[in-house]
């Protein structure tokens, strides 16, 4: 029995992984149909002629960038806030907001945004999407900083008022530093569900702050593309040496 | 003010932004008639959730039901012995285990294209069939509702895994000993033994397997073409194309509603996430 479950085990596990391998050994094709014929890197040449795949690709970096710092810090405080005394209404509302379908996000906050835009001269764009952005992974990181403070002694906090640290004091000097490897791997999943994000995003972006996904995404509905599984390589790439680089730090 | 109250603020302003003002919007607009030029108009009416009752949806909904109750099975049935495999590997546990969360680390858009790549008309397993001489003609892979199914089991595969796990991890060996002791074949050990234990970590992985399927927007768009429309696309398409505000409110709803009766059913025993 334990043989066979080793032998699925390598299927399971060739069914997880090698359809990327694929892709991304077919990213160095120089034909574009799925028939190898000789290495290449012309799919890559083109990926960094494409005005619009690097620009997107910017826009990205920049939203995921600024919803991670700011979804981190926040969420951050709220589960520190939540831990000291629960508050079931925020609890309930970060807890909707994990399980609300993407889709329905998308479309409601769309809906909410045309609707402020009746009173002010605003349009869809980079803030809109940033916004939505901390909104949808707040939730993952309060989840995250949160299970690391239920194994958190609360007499070590006690103990440093005690000595005379102010409440804040205490928080900076004693909790935050005990919380640190948690933040970090919320931030880095806040990051990673930014930076992939398509459904809520194409609802609620402008014309000028089109994503890497959106394009992507275009590319793949009109059809297989040698310079998309170029791309798809070079970010799966960059994700993984970002993930390979957190779990370095958190060892140190 | 005390410091909790302060640190909390800024979560209470952006939830108030970002998830109530947005529902209470989808509420109202549920509400209203679908305004001439795409917009949303009084008077109120209810017409747009008996709407929903229309067969052309209800098959939707059906469909959407059905795909997302084969994905979840079969990731259940894949899922399962992959985790006991990881469970009784010993030393090696950590290994296997981020072998299963790292798909999860990188995009559910590229791994989605990844098998667009393999599964089109000129992509490689049509390919490879047809060098062998085994087919003439592509085989009809993509577009339809089993590479969506197909889809969905690739990349939800590590949510069942994950709660399957740590159920199999915490496990007692002594009760499978037992059985064994008791005259058990290895079988009726499983299916008496383990699988009933299990049975917290199979409702929580089919849970955060097959709601998720439900409102899949993405797959179904990608993966079925136009063939195969789900609710998710219909939502997307009540709020894009069609412009039928009010309509794509109600359907929101409703989706969300079958998400939460789903979430509270499957609550019982189970651990407080927040």
């Amino acid at each position: 029995m334990k043989k066979g479950l080793a032998v699925y085990a390598v299927f399971a596990y060739a069914f997880l992984h090698v359809p990327l391998l694929i892709l991304a050994v077919f990213s160095f094709n120089s034909s574009r149909f799925a028939v190898w014929q000789s290495f290449s890197l012309q799919w890559y040449r083109a990926v960094a002629d494409d005005a619009n795949l690097i620009e997107s690709s910017v826009n990205s970096l920049i939203i995921a960038i600024v919803a991670t710092l700011a979804a981190t810090v926040i969420g951050t405080l709220a589960a520190y806030g939540i831990w000291k005394r629960g508050s079931a209404w925020l609890s309930g509302s970060l807890y909707l907001s994990l399980v609300t379908p993407e889709i329905v996000t998308g479309a409601s906050l769309l809906a909410l945004f045309q609707w402020i835009f009746r009173f002010a001269h605003l349009r869809l764009g980079m803030h809109t999407v940033i916004l939505a952005h901390v909104g949808f992974s707040l939730a993952y990181v309060v989840v995250v900083v949160l299970a690391r403070l239920r194994s958190y002694d609360r007499t070590l906090e006690e103990a440093a008022l005690d000595l005379g640290a102010t409440e804040f004091g205490a928080f900076w000097r004693v909790t935050l530093p005990y919380l640190t490897p948690a933040i970090a791997a919320a931030a880095m999943l806040a990051f990673t569900v930014s930076i992939d994000d398509y459904v809520i995003t194409s609802l609620v972006a402008g014309v000028d702050s089109q994503t890497l996904p959106m394009v992507i995404y275009a590319m793949a509905r009109r059809g297989v593309n040698p310079a998309l599984n170029a791309v798809s390589t070079l970010v799966v790439f960059g994700l993984g040496m970002l993930i390979m680089l957190s779990e370095r730090l958190r060892k140190t | 003010m005390k410091l909790r109250n302060i640190f909390l603020q800024p979560t209470a302003m952006l939830m108030a932004i970002t998830m109530l003002a947005p529902l209470a919007i989808i509420v109202v607009y549920s509400l209203l008639t679908r305004g001439a030029y795409g917009g949303v108009e009084l008077p109120w009416t209810i017409e747009n959730f008996t709407r929903l009752w229309d067969p052309v949806y209800g098959i939707i909904f059906l469909r959407s039901f059905w795909i997302a109750a084969v994905a979840t099975a079969l990731c259940l049935v894949l899922g399962f012995p992959l985790a006991m495999f990881i469970a009784r590997s010993g030393s090696r546990k950590n290994l296997y285990l981020s072998l299963v969360i790292l798909p999860f680390w990188t995009s559910f858009l590229i791994r989605t294209y990844a098998w667009m790549f393999l599964l089109r008309d000129t992509g490689i397993i049509n390919s490879v069939l047809q060098a062998l001489g085994i087919i003439r003609e592509p085989l009809p892979l993509l577009y339809n509702d089993g590479a969506v199914i197909l889809g969905l089991v690739y990349g939800f595969l590590p949510f069942m895994v994950l709660p399957l796990y740590a159920t199999l991890e915490r496990l007692d060996p002594s009760l499978l000993e037992a059985a064994a002791d008791l005259g058990a074949r290895p079988w009726d050990t499983l299916v008496r033994v383990t699988l009933p234990l299990c049975a917290p970590g199979i409702r929580a992985g089919a849970i955060l397997v097959f709601v998720p399927c439900l409102g899949t927007y993405l797959t179904s768009d990608l993966l079925g073409g136009s063939k195969t429309v789900l609710i998710g696309n219909l939502v997307q398409n009540q709020f894009t194309a069609s412009r039928d505000w009010p309509f794509g409110a109600a359907l929101s709803l409703a989706l969300m509603a079958v998400a939460m009766l789903l979430l509270f059913a499957a609550r019982r025993n189970g651990e407080e996430l927040l």
